[in-house]
């Protein structure tokens, strides 16, 4: 879906190319393609029209630049446009002077709350706040049990209480607060719908009763095009001073992101990707822009690539590539890392302008189980000292493994190929480390 | 077997009340008055589809059939057009095999189903629910915990199981869910349970190493009964946009999903990616959710849910 949209966006943007300057005419087709992006990517009907119709006014009558394609010249717009909306974020969060500073987290079952609460929570201990957790969501079962067990790992205490009261509770937590010196208090209410009004009249409650310095709109980011009343009602009703985007380490291209602009001019502060409790970040508009248009997002690859990364073991494989001791076992715990990461082909994916260009490509992933397949049937030895893999040794190493001898010596021949590669760049590197450039002096184009 | 015979269209009216109202009086106001069905009555119900999630190619195919029948049709009345579009939306969710469990249930012991779904969607209160249900039918029901990872997952559980008066099988936080799946499987088989209900923790369907540990969950199940699961029901968030396509694809390459049920239905999400996952997909959608009560899970059936969100004037109760 990914790679097809870019495509498709590319192949619109290409009948554009050659002509000197952007007209209503033929920019139009682009603008339905993009349109139809942004609706793919959940960004409100309406506010996709707005969006549509004020880039369209931007764009047209401008020269075509002659450095690069009018296809490339309206994504830059559009994704200028797209940026700057979104953007204007000041992420960090309002901490009162007068002890302590309360911050309420609001929005709908499921959005991801109470696993954001402890994220803030950790980050926040770590600025060496006094955290105060508030267990104020007293209808879902167990909720308050789930708050506790999150505290728990991160070593916050946890106020909560056994009567029905959410106002109370939330007035109780900031005495308690107050008589423990702790100065920072973090309000895990109730998801709600936002047309019970019961339920929203009590999380008004809680905020007048607490006057919280802020409070947090928490929002699934794979919220489709209803997005936009729900954030309305709540911030009608509550007015928050920030939205947090939840659950982004999936592939929603997160349009909802947009609409929530758009309809309340409030900025993202945090988002919030994996339930490890240090998986939450600031929020980065650019990055935002590139996912709702499709486009590849490098910064997600890396990420996901430092998800699979172990520190200590990066740093004695850099050990082993300086020593030539690079081996067949280093390569296969490699191999693991990539597999972890996902397919091949939505790691490739994410890599800007390959993305459309594999859309019919064929990755075989079973080309790295076939990898693995060879390497596991070689004997310890023969894994740290590939020299002596022999005719006979490498028969059976194709018969252990279900491949042929010519797979096997060429996975061989590759690796050794690599080898020599490596020790060329050691060498040249070695003994000139203080001026990084030495190195360039052994490549000579003959 | 009948099951839910509780099911009382006026809740599932209810539910859908928020975007019936939304569609109808937005229909109704676009086509009264009105003997010629142009360009830009297309496109105004072009924009409530899309803003019900139906999607861009779905919404762009049912008016373009829409169109192309009128086009012989004299009678462009609101009435006609509004029947028109209803058809063109019916047949997204009809042409797939919707038949209940209960009909296949008398053939199994126990009959197994697994719950799986991304974070957040309501798999735990779906599950309470159905047991009730399947309790209610007077049916024999053990819950196996096996959402291991998520913080009280398993007491969330727990109380719903004692809410609908079942057994259940707990689980400690950290354990190996497949492990919980097979206990309960055992516990199931010796008590001779009518249904195994398995709950899962969300994931999101881009981890593929947790994609890998539902392969492994479904493994161990059928090593207990060879058959298992019966059913494996995808639970998705009703909120959720065109992520919700990606999801059920997604889901699908791992395990055969044999039904869906769309929660939270009762806010003014619309659930149209329904509409795109049946043609799509060709999963039949089974349940939804309409409230946290322990009544409020629906059967889907496609007449009821879109003459619902078309319907100004009552759903008809059906035989």
């Amino acid at each position: 879906m990914f790679e097809d949209l870019t495509y498709k966006l590319e192949t619109a943007l290409k009948k554009i190319s050659g002509q000197g300057r952007l007209t209503e005419n033929n920019i139009s087709d682009s603008l339905r393609e993009i349109r139809r992006v942004l609706l793919d990517a959940d960004v409100n009907y309406k506010v996709a029209k707005k969006f549509i119709d004020d880039v369209t006014a931007k764009a047209i009558g401008r020269e075509v630049l002659n450095s690069i394609t009018p296809g490339q010249q309206i994504t830059k717009i559009i994704y200028d446009e797209l940026t700057a909306l979104m953007g204007n974020s000041q992420s960090e969060i309002k901490l009162s002077g007068s002890a302590p500073s309360v911050i309420l987290m609001v929005g709908l079952q499921g959005s991801g709350k109470t696993t954001f609460s402890a994220k803030l929570a950790k980050s926040l201990k770590s600025k060496n706040r006094k955290v105060l957790l508030v267990a104020d969501d007293i209808y879902r079962p167990a909720a308050i049990e789930q708050l506790k067990q999150l505290g728990q790992q991160i070593s916050v205490p946890v106020f909560s209480a056994d009567h029905k009261d959410a106002v109370r509770i939330a007035k109780d937590a900031i005495s308690y607060a107050k008589e423990n010196g702790l100065d920072t208090l973090i309000i895990d209410t109730a998801g709600r719908l936002h047309v019970d009004e019961d339920m929203m009249q009590e999380v008004s409650a809680i905020k007048q009763n607490v006057n919280p310095s802020e409070t947090l709109f928490v929002v699934d980011s794979m919220t489709g095009q209803d997005a936009v009343n729900s954030a309305k009602a709540f911030h009608d009703k509550v007015n928050f001073d920030g939205i947090v985007l939840t659950k982004l380490d999936g592939d929603t291209r997160g349009g909802c992101a947009l609409s929530i602009r758009a309809v309340v001019d409030k900025p993202i502060k945090f988002i919030s990707l994996g339930e490890k409790l240090d998986s939450m970040e600031p929020f980065y508009p650019e990055r935002m822009a590139s996912r709702i248009l499709g486009k590849g997002d490098i910064v997600s690859l890396v990420e996901k690539a430092q998800e699979q990364f172990d520190e200590v073991e990066a740093q004695e494989l850099e050990e082993r590539l300086r020593e030539n001791k690079f081996d067949f076992e280093d390569f296969l715990k490699q191999i693991k890392m990539i597999k972890k990461m996902g397919s091949l082909k939505s790691i490739i994916g994410m890599i800007p302008g390959i993305g459309s260009q594999i859309k019919n490509a064929d990755i075989d992933d079973k080309q790295l189980l076939r990898v693995e397949a060879i390497i596991q049937s070689m004997t310890r030895q023969e894994r740290s000292s590939p020299k002596i893999l022999n005719g006979g040794r490498r028969k059976r190493i194709a018969r252990g493994s279900g491949t042929s001898i010519q797979e096997v010596n060429r996975l061989i021949k590759q690796f050794q190929e690599m080898q020599r590669m490596m020790k060329m760049l050691n060498s040249s590197s070695s003994g000139g480390r203080k001026n990084p450039f030495a190195a360039l002096k052994n490549f000579r184009i003959n | 077997m009948n099951l839910f015979k509780n099911i009382n269209f006026d809740k599932l009216k209810d539910g859908l009340s928020k975007t019936r109202d939304k569609i109808v009086t937005k229909i109704n106001e676009t086509i009264t008055g009105k003997a010629k069905l142009d360009e830009e009555l297309l496109e105004e119900i072009e924009e409530i589809l899309i803003t019900s999630d139906i999607g861009f190619d779905v919404a762009s195919k049912v008016i373009e059939n829409t169109r192309v029948r009128l086009r012989v049709e004299k009678d462009r009345s609101k009435l006609n057009v509004i029947d028109a579009i209803k058809e063109e939306l019916e047949k997204l969710l009809n042409s797939y095999d919707t038949n209940s469990e209960f009909n296949r249930m008398d053939k199994f012991k126990p009959y197994v189903i697994l719950v799986i779904g991304v974070n957040g969607a309501g798999k735990t209160t779906t599950i309470g629910k159905l047991a009730h249900n399947y309790k209610q039918a007077g049916l024999n029901v053990i819950i196996g915990s096996a959402d291991t990872f998520r913080a009280a997952a398993n007491e969330q559980l727990e109380v719903w199981a004692k809410r609908a008066g079942v057994e259940i099988i707990q689980s400690t936080t950290g354990s190996d869910p497949s492990a919980v799946a097979f206990d309960t499987m055992n516990i199931a088989k010796k008590k001779n349970a009518d249904v195994v209900l398995i709950d899962t923790a969300g994931r999101l369907h881009t981890k593929s190493n947790l994609m890998e540990e539902l392969k492994k969950i479904k493994k161990v199940m059928s090593k207990v009964v060879d058959y298992a699961p019966n059913e494996t029901f995808l639970v998705l968030d009703g909120n959720t946009g065109q992520n919700a396509l990606i999801q059920a694809e997604k889901f699908r390459e791992v395990t055969d999903i044999t039904g869906l049920i769309i929660t939270k239905l009762d806010g003014t999400a619309k659930g149209g990616v329904v509409f795109q996952i049946c043609s799509q997909q060709k999963v039949p959608v089974k349940y939804i959710g309409v409230g946290e009560g322990i009544d409020d899970l629906q059967t889907f059936d496609a007449q009821s849910f879109v003459s619902a969100l078309f319907s100004s004037d009552g759903v008809q109760q059906q035989g």
